[in-house]
């Protein structure tokens, strides 16, 4: 018990950002049209690419005779790339159609 | 100074994010809130880059492999995404919310692998070494992002028609137990002695490699929208497990905000189906009793409409309604759609298309096609409004689309689908079917409005049929 209460103490800081964004992220697409809803989601899983940067810290961190570890996180930052720059390209390609006809 | 700009670039970053899904969720403003937010992205990843610095104060090294991962990466994901068709995108972003699923996994594996070797000497037990928040977040992040990425492939696979999907008795059962198993072995690896450890957590995550594949293996292609976007905010979770690790803020609350923003899109997308979340993952779709309901009154007999005819009756109609379907799609046919839809507007014909929120393989699926045939916005009415014009309609002309149009989700409680509102094309005073053939559509069920005396038929694939119908009207 005390141990969870410890981690809820350290983390303090992380947890009211998880609780706030919670909160955040049900608002700020609440209000979306159903005609937006592809490229919303097509947009959202281009913003939770930002997982890329963990896949940097991991690589710059990790020793350069540690191969296991350089050739995971080698993968992990081609993954993460696919993910953002894929992510973004294909939201911008189907909004580039919504605006055409304006 | 470094690290203080490093802050401020994550802060810019996690505003733009914010920004971005706000503008995503509206259409004048959503091309620019896709663009911040990619801006804002690069900025965090270039600051991470160049002036992210360890807790003993070092930089980052190894830039020979990140800067090659990410050139590959982007080269490959701008190809992928450029050359894709429209109808192809549920897939691709399917395809690219794996991943980052992967992505999430591999950090955890190498984090965890990081911390074994350092600790494999010190302790006994791994539990006495690392703390368990710290291994809480390195298993989540584990865990969820493999969950992810192997349910993404599933659901890209069932998409583009490479797996079928496959149910068997009990299954949901056995998918809870294992999940439990799941957890137990995460539990084992942390209070395992410390020279097995590693291979606990290999098993952890091969097992929930597997249970993604179980999990989204039963869901009916149908709703495969929904599980993309469930997986979508699973990744957001993933990522979020990231930021804790490194107590990295812009990770957090960029995974966080597409954790909560997935989530309510996953359930407004199933409020749209009129079921709850739970029935679209445990009652899959097309089982035992949809089979039943559908045998049992299919004898109906349907009619057959001529080209001619068809032709006929859309350029003397006053008002037209066209229903877009996934038929359309496959069939690529939303340019000759809009060639025809000015052919009938020259005549003098009021024509409108009827939008089914889940109509296609993604919601919002049939206004991303026609839009980028150049039709114009105010020509697509939402559910509501065309339920109510439907009455004052000509001709109805279904393209392609089925379970939307099914009236078995008004009257009988029986259809898997009973509860859905539907576009209530019966209405109108005349519908005409194009289908490529009298099998049920996606869903697996029987449609009643196929046999009733007001609709007729019209055999084909919808862009050769729609070519046919406009050489024909332009002979009228």
């Amino acid at each position: 018990m005390e141990n969870i209460l410890n981690i809820i103490t350290e983390n303090q800081q992380m947890i009211y950002i998880v609780i706030l964004m919670v909160f955040l992220g049900i608002e700020v697409i609440g209000r979306v049209p159903s005609v937006l809803h592809t490229p919303l989601m097509s947009g959202a899983n281009a913003i939770h690419g930002v997982v890329i940067i963990g896949a940097i810290i991991v690589m710059g961190k990790a020793s350069t005779d540690n191969y296991l570890a350089l050739v995971l996180g080698f993968l992990a930052v081609v993954l993460g790339t696919l993910n953002v720059v894929g992510g973004f390209v294909v939201t911008d390609r189907m909004l580039e159609m919504f605006k055409k006809k304006k | 100074m470094e690290l203080n700009i490093l802050t401020l670039a994550y802060i810019i970053g996690s505003v733009t994010f914010i920004l971005g899904l706000k503008m995503l969720s509206n259409p004048a403003t959503a091309r620019r809130g896709n663009l911040i937010a990619a801006g804002g992205m690069s900025i965090a990843i270039f600051a991470t880059i160049f002036l992210y610095q360890t807790e003993d104060g070092k930089g980052l090294h190894n830039y020979a492999w990140i800067f090659s991962g990410i050139i590959i990466g982007s080269i490959i994901g701008t190809l992928a995404a450029k050359k894709v068709k429209m109808t192809a995108m549920p897939e691709m972003v399917s395809m690219f919310n794996g991943m980052g699923g992967a992505c999430a996994a591999l950090i955890s594996a190498v984090e965890f692998d990081h911390v074994y070797r350092e600790f494999r000497l010190d302790a006994n037990i791994f539990s006495d070494a690392v703390s368990f928040g710290h291994y809480f977040t390195i298993s989540a992040g584990a865990i969820i992002g493999s969950v992810s990425f192997a349910g993404s492939m599933i659901a890209w696979g069932k998409l583009n028609g490479r797996i079928k999907d496959f149910t068997f008795k009990g299954q949901h059962i056995v998918n809870l137990l294992f999940f439990g198993f799941i957890l137990v072995v995460a539990g084992l690896t942390y209070w395992s002695n410390s020279s097995i450890t590693n291979i606990w957590f290999l098993i952890t995550m091969l097992s929930a490699l597997i249970y993604g594949i179980m999990f989204v293996l039963p869901i009916g292609g149908a709703d495969m929208p929904v599980v993309i976007s469930l997986l979508n905010s699973f990744t957001g979770v993933a990522a979020a497990c990231g930021g804790f690790l490194y107590n990295n803020k812009v990770m957090l609350t960029g995974g966080i905000l597409v954790g909560a923003a997935g989530t309510l899109l996953t359930i407004l997308m199933c409020k749209a189906m009129n079921r709850s979340l739970l029935n679209v993952l445990i009652g899959s779709f097309g089982a035992s009793n949809a089979a039943a309901a559908g045998t049992k009154k299919q004898a109906g007999n349907y009619k057959e409409i001529s080209v001619t005819d068809a032709a006929m009756l859309m350029s003397y109609a006053k008002k037209v309604f066209i229903v877009p379907g996934y038929g359309l799609a496959v069939a690529q046919a939303q340019h000759t759609c809009h060639e025809l839809e000015k052919l009938l507007e020259e005549k003098g014909v009021e024509i409108k298309y009827a939008i089914h929120p889940v109509a296609g393989r993604m919601p919002g699926h049939m206004n991303v096609l026609l839009a980028e045939a150049d039709v114009s916005y105010d020509k697509l009415m939402e559910m509501e409004n065309a339920n109510d014009e439907f009455k004052s309609t000509d001709v109805v002309l279904i393209l392609g689309a089925n379970d939307v149009v099914n009236p078995a989700a008004k009257n009988d409680p029986s259809s898997p689908i009973y509860g859905m509102p539907i576009l209530e094309v019966e209405q109108a005073k005349t519908v005409i079917v194009n289908k490529r053939s009298m099998k049920p559509g996606y869903a697996g069920i029987e449609n009643d409005l196929f046999y009733q005396p007001k609709t007729s038929m019209l055999f084909g694939d919808s862009k050769a049929a729609l070519q046919k119908l406009i050489a024909e009207i332009k002979a009228i």
